[in-house]
This record gives structure tokens, sequence and C-alpha cells, in this order.
């Protein structure tokens, strides 16, 4: 199983140029607003060509432009979801579903039923979409795709039109769709969580191009790019120059801090996630003695704005996040960081 | 009076509705499908053209078709036996080339308002272009096409200037309703000028009413109602 991707496409201002490799198992596509992740998608299925590159699905070529080759999103075999779930709003559930499936009325009663049953949209069948809640809407949605039985499955934002608390249910629905899914499934999002939750891989684009791109977890756990840092949920960078085998100058700072190495040649910043801090000695490493500048309460925990005490007053802002259990922790003289903690980051 | 003229009348707005919806979609939907844009705005601009052109300017350029000496007409004469001008044929033909453009141009708005991704998404499982167009997009533009039906019927009903023009205005023949109107006048005949014109008010407001009906009815799926 593979699925190949190399596309460019020159917009007016934006040029997109993507290119991966999927072996089967869930890719995720995180990316912020315009970064042309939707946009690669559609490329995928065919809604949109490219100008130039190829896509190959199972060693089947579905667009090559050398070869002047471009299936039409029909014969790609490729499913869709969109980000609005694009039913059919004049047709019932059951009429959506059986748009994609072929043959008589007769043919296609028990798989309409079985896929009612399978989506738990029973008793639901003669409704319109309008009369449905989002999750119901997203389920028929996929049943719909499903049961045209594609190779690959494409998810675009699938999330973003339900409310939080419908979100968290079906995204537990949906992991174990991906987790049963015979085929590719590329999903795009700009929701860390989501991606997190659903995808085994992942690719970071940034403004039609690929910054980063390994598992899931390694990319959260060890970002390299200041972009992917920033899309992965850390808040705080600082400019960085490197002074040592494992130690760095954060400039905006203004402190030296020590890291795990190797330190790649070409970093530009470093990262550390607002949780990473922890109350400290003055001779823990990475200590920085701690100036509060403000406090943002949320839910769970506090947010701290400070910075380094011993910095100019210029010196870059730091955010501090700490559960709300660790409240006597609340003013402390140092703060410090695990060397593993800090990202050390390139900005191209 | 003479009831022949909304006899008349009626048969040339009904039959060239039929003529005017039909090759209005088909023109609308062939136009949104074309993805080279100049050759888009080009055929635009010929479809819209009737619709801009003074009634008698297009009355002119069809009797130079259409006329019995010209190329055309002398081929429907002589090979089909049928002579256009002068003819209740004619009538039809003038209402369906001024009403043409109306229906062309609501349809065509209507199937662009047409969500994208519904085409997309139809296409992605499978759907034929012309199972998408019959099955999506045309009872989506529903509303915007039958507003172009209506406009387009009415157009035809009033048709005065090109149907002079190739009709003529020949009493139980190609005599419509507005030409009626325009004879009694000028006849000085004014009380059945005002009952022609009841007549056409009214039946035009049947139209429009029956339309919306229609219309309202169409759309029920629409209404979030039945959800509990």
């Amino acid at each position: 199983m593979s699925l190949e991707v190399d596309i460019r496409k020159d917009f007016k201002g934006f040029r997109l140029h993507v290119q991966f490799h999927s072996d089967g198992q869930p890719l995720g596509i995180l990316g912020a607003s315009g970064s042309g992740k939707s946009m690669t998608l559609k490329c995928i299925a065919g809604i949109l060509t490219p100008d130039s590159g190829h896509v190959v699905l199972n060693g089947r070529v579905l667009f090559d432009s050398k070869r002047k080759i471009n299936l039409k999103p029909q014969k790609r075999n490729i499913g869709y979801l969109f980000q609005s779930y694009a039913l059919f709003p004049n047709m019932t559930v059951e009429q959506n579903i059986a748009c994609s499936l072929q043959g008589s009325r007769q043919e296609k009663g028990p798989k309409i039923r079985e896929l009612i049953r399978r989506y738990k949209l029973t008793d639901l069948e003669k409704r319109y979409p309008a009369q449905l809640s989002g999750g119901q809407q997203q389920r028929v949605a996929l049943a719909r795709i499903l049961a045209y039985e594609p190779e690959a499955l494409l998810l675009d934002e699938p999330f973003s039109a339900l409310d939080a608390y419908l979100k968290e249910a079906l995204q537990v629905e949906m992991r174990n769709l991906l987790q049963h899914y015979p085929g590719h499934a590329v999903m795009v999002t700009h929701n860390r969580d989501e991606v997190y939750k659903l995808s085994n891989h992942l690719l970071v684009l940034d403004e039609g191009k690929k910054v980063s791109f390994g598992s899931t977890k390694s990319v959260f756990s060890r970002p390299d790019h200041l972009i992917t840092a920033r899309l992965t949920g850390c808040k705080n960078f600082s400019r960085a120059k490197q002074t040592g085998e494992n130690e760095v100058e954060a400039l905006d700072w203004q402190t030296t801090l020590r890291v795990e190495g190797p330190i790649p040649p070409r970093l530009t910043h470093i990262g550390v996630r607002a949780h990473y801090f922890y109350p400290s000695e003055q001779n823990a490493p990475n200590a920085i003695r701690f100036l509060p500048l403000e406090k943002v309460e949320s839910p769970f925990e506090w947010n701290v704005l400070f910075r380094n005490a011993d910095a100019a007053e210029d010196g870059g802002t730091i955010w501090w996040k700490y559960a709300k259990e660790l409240e006597n922790a609340s003013s402390p003289k140092y703060l410090a960081v695990q060397p593993r903690d800090v990202l050390l980051l390139e900005n191209t | 009076m003479d009831l022949s003229a909304v006899w008349i009348s009626l048969k040339t707005a009904s039959v060239s509705i039929v003529f005017t919806f039909l090759l209005g979609i088909l023109a609308a939907w062939a136009v949104v499908s074309l993805h080279r844009e100049k050759l888009k705005m080009v055929l635009d601009a010929i479809l819209t053209l009737p619709l801009v052109l003074p009634p008698t300017v297009a009355g002119f350029f069809l009797l130079y078709i259409f006329g019995v000496k010209r190329p055309v007409g002398e081929f429907f004469l002589d090979v089909l036996g049928v002579k256009i001008v002068f003819s209740w044929g004619a009538t039809v033909l003038a209402a369906v080339v001024i009403s043409f453009p109306l229906m062309y141009r609501s349809a065509r708005g209507a199937f662009e308002q047409v969500d994208a991704d519904l085409v997309s998404a139809a296409r992605t499982i499978g759907m034929n272009e012309w199972r998408i167009f019959r099955k999506v997009i045309l009872p989506m533009a529903l509303p915007g096409v039958a507003a172009g039906g209506i406009l387009a019927f009415a157009r035809g009903l009033g048709e005065f200037g090109a149907t002079i023009m190739i009709a003529g205005n020949i009493a139980g023949q190609t005599r419509t309703l507005p030409l009626a109107i325009y004879s009694a006048v000028a006849g000085g005949n004014m009380e059945s000028a005002y009952e022609y014109v009841l007549i056409l008010v009214g039946i035009s407001f049947l139209v429009v009413a029956g339309m919306n009906w229609f219309t309202a009815k169409e759309r029920k799926y629409l209404g979030r109602g039945g959800r509990k």
C-alpha cells in the first residue's frame, strides 16, 4: 500500500509544492489557514488540477503531468469528507447514501440498511440533512463516502463544524474508524489535539511548503522548525545562537541555556513549552530569575507572563503554565527548564 | 372584444416557455461547465444580446434570417414546406428569442450559486456529470430557475416589438394580446383595450402566484420541521 504525492501549483502570490509518501497509516497534515492543506487534499482527489507533479495511489497513476494523465474524480476512488460534509440538502439520509452505490434499487436496499445500522443512523433514514445534528451529519457523510469503498479517505478539517462537547466523542469514533479502515487516511487540520489523537505520521505545511515530516509523536516531542513548534503548541521562542557543544545563548531572554545536542548547524531559535518551566533554586541548570508581569486564569491552570529579572528592560517575555493544584508554587524565585526540554529550531 | 387574441397569446406564451425553459437551462449549464474564460465571455455576450437589443432590432434580425428570400427562410419554405414569417409560428419564435436571455441568465446565476463542494462531493462518490446535474445542481438551483421561468413567461406574454416585425398583426392569426391592445387603442376602441389589459394583468398575476406556490412546495426539505 502506498500513496505518493508530489504536486506543484501556482496561484497569484502563492505557490504550493507538497511532496510526501504514505504507507497506509493515518497521516495528518497540520498547517495554519492558508497554508495549502485543503488545496493539497483537493489536488489528490482531482477536484483541483496541479500544474505539475504526480499522484500515485497503490501503483495506480491518478495524475502525472509529464505523461499527461489526469483521472477524473469519478475514476480516482478517493473519498473526501468536506469540512461542511457536503450532504445533498434536497435528499434524505438514505437517498444521500444511495448516491454512492451502483445498481438497481433492489440491490442497493440491503447495502443501505447495513450502512444505516453500522453508522448508527437507524430511524433517521427519512430525515433531511437540515434535520440532523452535526454529529449525525458527519456520520451520514462518512457512510456515503465509505459506501463507495474508496482506497483512500481524505478528511478536510473534519471536526471544525462541531461544538466542543460533540467533538471529543466523535474524535473517539473517528479514531476507531481510522484504525480499522483498510485504505489510506489523510487528515488536514489546524488543530494540534486532533492531529495528535488521530494520526500516526505528520506533515507540517507552511505557505504551501513542507516544513516537517515524521511520526506524529516525534514531531510533537522534537519539532525541528519554528513553525512546527508553534503549530504544535509551543508559546515561547527566543532567537538563539550556539555558544558551546551543548550550550546556546537565548538572545531575547538574555540568558545562556544548556541543551541536549546535537545542535543543528542552522539553529536560529530555541523554544520552550509553557508547561516545561518549574520552580527551582538558583543553582539548578537553566534557572532564570523570575519577574512576574501578568497572571491570567484559565479553567484548570494559571498562565503567568514573566521575564528574566537579570535581563535588560527589553528582555523578551515568557509564558509559564501550571496546574491550579500547585497554587502554593505561585511566586518562585527562579524558574528552570530541563536541557532536554529546550527545543532547537531553525527558521527558513 | 375578439377572444382570439387571448387564445393566441396563451398558446404562444405556453409553447414558447417550453422552448425557452429547456434551451435556457441547457445553455446555462453548458456555459457554467466551460473552463475557458474567454469563450465563456463571448458566448455569454451572444446569448444575452436579445435582452439588450431593442425588440424591433431583434425582430429585424429575425426577419433578415427567416425572410422567405433569405437562405434560412428559403430552406424552411422549400425543404420543410414551412413559412415562418407572418405565421403563428413566428409569434413563438419572437417570444422565445426575446425571453430566452432572461431564462438563461437566471438559470446561470442559480447554477453558479450551488455550493461547489456539493458538486465536488458528488464527483468523488462516482456520480457522472449528467446525474449530478439532474440530482444535485437542478434541484438546488430550482428557486432561481423557477424565477427565471416566471420572468421569461411574463416577457413572452408581453412581447410586442419583435412579434410585430416578424409575425405582423394579423387578426385571428398573429394578433396576440399586446398587439390587440395596440390595435384597439389605435382604432379608438378603448372599451376593448380595457378588457384586454384586464385579462393580461389577470393571467400575469396567476402565473406568478402559481410559480411561488410551486417553489415553496419544492423547498420543503430546507425547513427544520420534524426535528426532535
